[in-house]
């Protein structure tokens, strides 16, 4: 609760309930408003977010456990606001991107968009959520089409959204010198297209000629250019980011991460950012996230979370990050023992398996999400002893100082 | 002697438009025991070296139109295609940068990676095969590894399918492991658990690895040498210690400049290299760097710069390499 009451901007418990109840009435407004109150939501509200898969065995498959792969998740976005998401692999960070486009149904939670809940949505609802929100995987083999070139790939969320694209050419018009007026008025449908085509592949720095092209024909960082110009198609307001700028080298992702922080600034466009290499997270994100086995246990702003991490699982974290400079070789927290199942997590607080300060209550009790009110500029952790711990260790100092 | 000699290695793919050389005139070699890294933009060519290397080009459109690969006295290119199987998974392993790709979508864990140790160790039965899975799994650091071997790749988090594979390419230790982007999907905790995996397994066997990657940080920490490719040639070869104090590329200049610290400022513009790799279709003659390089002259455009014997032992090519050594001190 407290977590939510310092990210979601003041937006209390009930008015999530009263919201939810006269939900239906509003939909197409964004301002809602509750006892003569105006009350504009955030672009994304995330509460209680759940998502179990069922584990099956036998010949004759039976349900026999469940995979805890996102455990009561909440938070809120604002408007051109990027969130890290990190955490270890198969912690449910991709589980919940997913989830924030219903591409995997939640088990519980809400998950309101622009104070919509999407959970309850059918399909004409989703078709126009997903006009607004957009994924970009990590691996680009799953979003493309292999049969299709790219202008086809390209081509195609305007003639599925074709309505969008007329609005925003008009708007855009009224913009727009004389001359691009008469330019736009002469193109035919397609000439329109074949022409935000190529900007597109302009603007994610591919050549025009990539448009006749295949997408096993490109390397891996170029098929994630094509995926990232197929996101930005139609002016979403989200783009959930899952490990989107992974494959890229550094130098083609210094200029995505630029293209990223450009279109955001223009489009007022909010980034869900999901990455391992936690200096790109740090680079591009507001505030960040960090996720243990399914759930948050730590949030902050990004500047916070480096030089005074408040868990110990963010601290040894931040200690595993590799730096670029061969005569170091890092002082690690090397987590010990076994990475626990999701199936069955820990009892009381998840990482005590492998938490260095565990005391007897971590297996006992469940810490909760919590305000931490030290001097620091917010964020909350989910620890007993955060206060107590005083971190980060040196090593982990002399990290964030690099 | 080199264990691994790769010698003005060049290939082709065939497109709908055209034949498009990738690799032109690729050299390097590789010592036992030793971390060649390889780093460079994407689309370079650094998984096409590598599936040359293997025998697995995408048939028909690629193929190699000169060069050598030397491994173990004779030349791999010379090979037949059942010889090169006998190579591939016993002397040389390659672990595979979109898992997805490599793991049958419609097979369990489990059945996978028994038919690769069927391979392995015949001998061995049912009941042995699914201890040494469970293992395997284990050293890896997936968690419940009884249960994902009934699973099918879909089920697991792209991390554990790159862990899968990472697993797969062990069950016999190789002469030469070449590994693309194998920790590109994971995180930092488990990334180095890999790298200590690897680094561990070439202590007790001598193994020799080359790595590709695009992350530097990672190079920095595992390489003892390092290639730099840059649009299918080689830019730069080096320790990786001169490399990452006196970089004498413009290109390796320009991908460490771009690398975010994480003591930069969030959310401002990353330092970057000006300017788009070039297609294949259309390289620029001479340097293929020359468009993008603040450095270029006019002989940039007509010589195409020589892969030079620079200075300490360490090759570039560049044109003006040595204003390089000038600008560091
Ligand atoms: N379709 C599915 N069926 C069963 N289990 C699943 C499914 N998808 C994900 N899981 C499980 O849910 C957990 C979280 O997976 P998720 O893909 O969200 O992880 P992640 O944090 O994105 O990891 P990574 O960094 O490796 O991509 C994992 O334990 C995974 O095995
Ligand atoms: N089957 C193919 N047909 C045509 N061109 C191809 C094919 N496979 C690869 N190429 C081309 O060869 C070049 C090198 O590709 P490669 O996959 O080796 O790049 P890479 O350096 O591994 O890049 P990344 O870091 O993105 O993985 C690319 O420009 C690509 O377009
Ligand atoms: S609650 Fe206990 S086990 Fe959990 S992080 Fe804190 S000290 Fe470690
Ligand atoms: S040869 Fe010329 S264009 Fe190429 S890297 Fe050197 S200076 Fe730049
Ligand atoms: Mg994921
Ligand atoms: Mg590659």
């Amino acid at each position: 609760m407290s977590f939510l009451a310092r990210l979601g901007g003041g937006c209390q418990m009930n008015d999530i309930k009263k919201r939810n109840e006269i939900d239906s009435e509003n939909v197409t407004e964004n301002e809602i408003y509750i006892e003569n109150v105006s009350y504009i939501p955030p672009l994304l509200e995330v509460q209680g977010l759940t998502k179990l898969f069922p584990v099956k065995q036998g010949i004759i498959p039976r349900t026999v456990g469940q995979v805890h792969a996102v455990d009561d998740i909440s938070f809120t976005l604002e408007r051109g606001e990027t969130l890290g998401l990190v955490g270890e692999s198969g912690c449910g960070k991709s589980t919940v991107g997913k989830s924030l486009l219903r591409l995997v149904q939640p088990t519980h939670g809400s998950v309101m968009f622009e104070g919509r809940d999407i959970v309850g949505m059918n399909r004409g609802e989703l078709r126009a959520l997903r006009r607004d929100v957009q994924i970009i995987f990590q691996d680009p083999f799953e979003s493309l089409n292999s049969r299709h070139t790219v202008r086809k790939i390209l081509s195609e969320p305007f003639i599925i959204h074709r309505r969008g694209l007329k609005a925003e050419e008009k708007q855009k018009d009224e913009q727009g010198t004389e001359a691009e007026r008469k330019q736009n008025e002469t193109l035919s449908p397609k000439a329109e297209r074949e022409k935000k085509v190529c900007e597109l592949l302009n603007r994610v720095g591919l050549d025009e000629s990539a448009a006749n092209r295949y997408p096993h024909e490109f390397s891996g960082g170029q098929r994630q250019r094509i995926g990232i110009a197929r996101a930005i198609a139609l002016k979403p307001k989200l783009i959930v980011c899952d490990e989107a700028v992974s494959a890229l080298d550094v130098s083609v992702q210094s200029q995505i991460v630029n293209l990223l922080l450009d279109l955001q600034q223009e489009m007022d466009l909010a980034l869900i950012f999901i990455a391992h290499d936690l200096a790109v997270v740090k680079h591009v994100s507001d505030k960040i996230a960090v996720m243990y086995l399914g759930q948050i246990v730590e949030t902050s702003t990004s500047e916070d979370i480096y030089r005074a991490p408040k868990h110990p699982y963010t601290e040894a974290l931040i200690s595993a990050i590799p730096v670029a400079d061969p005569t170091r070789r890092p002082d690690r927290i090397v987590l010990k023992g076994d990475v626990p199942s999701p199936i069955f997590p820990p009892s009381g607080c998840r990482f005590h398996t492998r938490c260095r300060y565990a005391l007897p209550r971590c297996s006992e009790e469940t810490p909760l999400l919590e305000l931490a009110t030290d001097n620091s500029s917010g964020g909350s952790a989910a620890c007993f002893f955060w206060e107590d711990l005083k971190l980060p260790h040196s090593q982990t100092k002399e990290i964030a100082s690099k | 002697m080199a264990l691994l000699q790769v010698q003005n290695l060049s290939v082709s793919f065939d497109t709908d438009e055209a034949t498009v050389g990738v690799l032109d005139d690729v050299t390097f070699q590789l010592a036992q025991g030793e971390t060649l890294g390889v780093v460079g933009e994407s689309g370079c060519g650094k998984s096409v070296t590598s599936l040359a290397i293997m025998g697995l080009l995408p048939k028909p459109a690629g193929r190699v139109t000169g060069g050598e690969i030397v491994f173990g006295g004779d030349d791999l290119l010379s090979y037949r295609p059942e010889q090169m199987r006998n190579i591939r998974g016993r002397r040389i392993s390659m672990i595979f940068q979109e898992p997805m790709t490599a793991l049958n979508p419609v097979q369990r864990i489990g059945r996978q990676l028994m038919e690769t140790l069927q391979l392995h160790r015949p001998q061995s039965n049912k009941y042995e095969q699914i201890e040494i899975c469970v293992e395997l799994l284990d050293r890896v650091g997936i968690p419940e590894p009884r249960q994902r071997l009934t699973e099918y790749p879909h089920q697991l988090s792209g991390g554990m399918r790159q862990r899968v594979m990472i697993a797969m390419a062990l069950i016999h230790v190789p002469d030469i492991l070449i590994a693309d982007e194998p920790t590109t999907a994971l995180d930092v905790t488990i990334q180095a658990q890999i790298l200590e995996l690897i680094e561990e397994l070439q202590r007790e066997n001598g193994m020799a690895v080359i790595f590709i990657t695009h992350d530097l940080a990672v190079i920095a920490e595992i390489a003892d040498r390092v290639v730099v490719m840059y649009a299918g040639r080689v830019a730069e070869e080096a320790t990786a210690l001169e490399l990452f104090s006196q970089p004498l590329h413009p290109y390796t200049q320009g991908l460490l400049n771009s690398i975010p610290s994480l003591g930069g400022i969030p959310k401002t513009q990353l330092k970057t290299i000006r300017g788009m790799v070039p297609s294949f279709a259309n390289m620029p003659s001479g340097c293929r760097f020359r468009n993008r390089c603040e450095r270029a002259q006019q002989i940039c455009a007509q010589e195409i710069p020589k892969y030079f014997g620079a200075k300490y032992a360490r090759s570039v090519a560049c044109h003006f390499w040595q204003d390089s050594v000038v600008d560091v001190k």
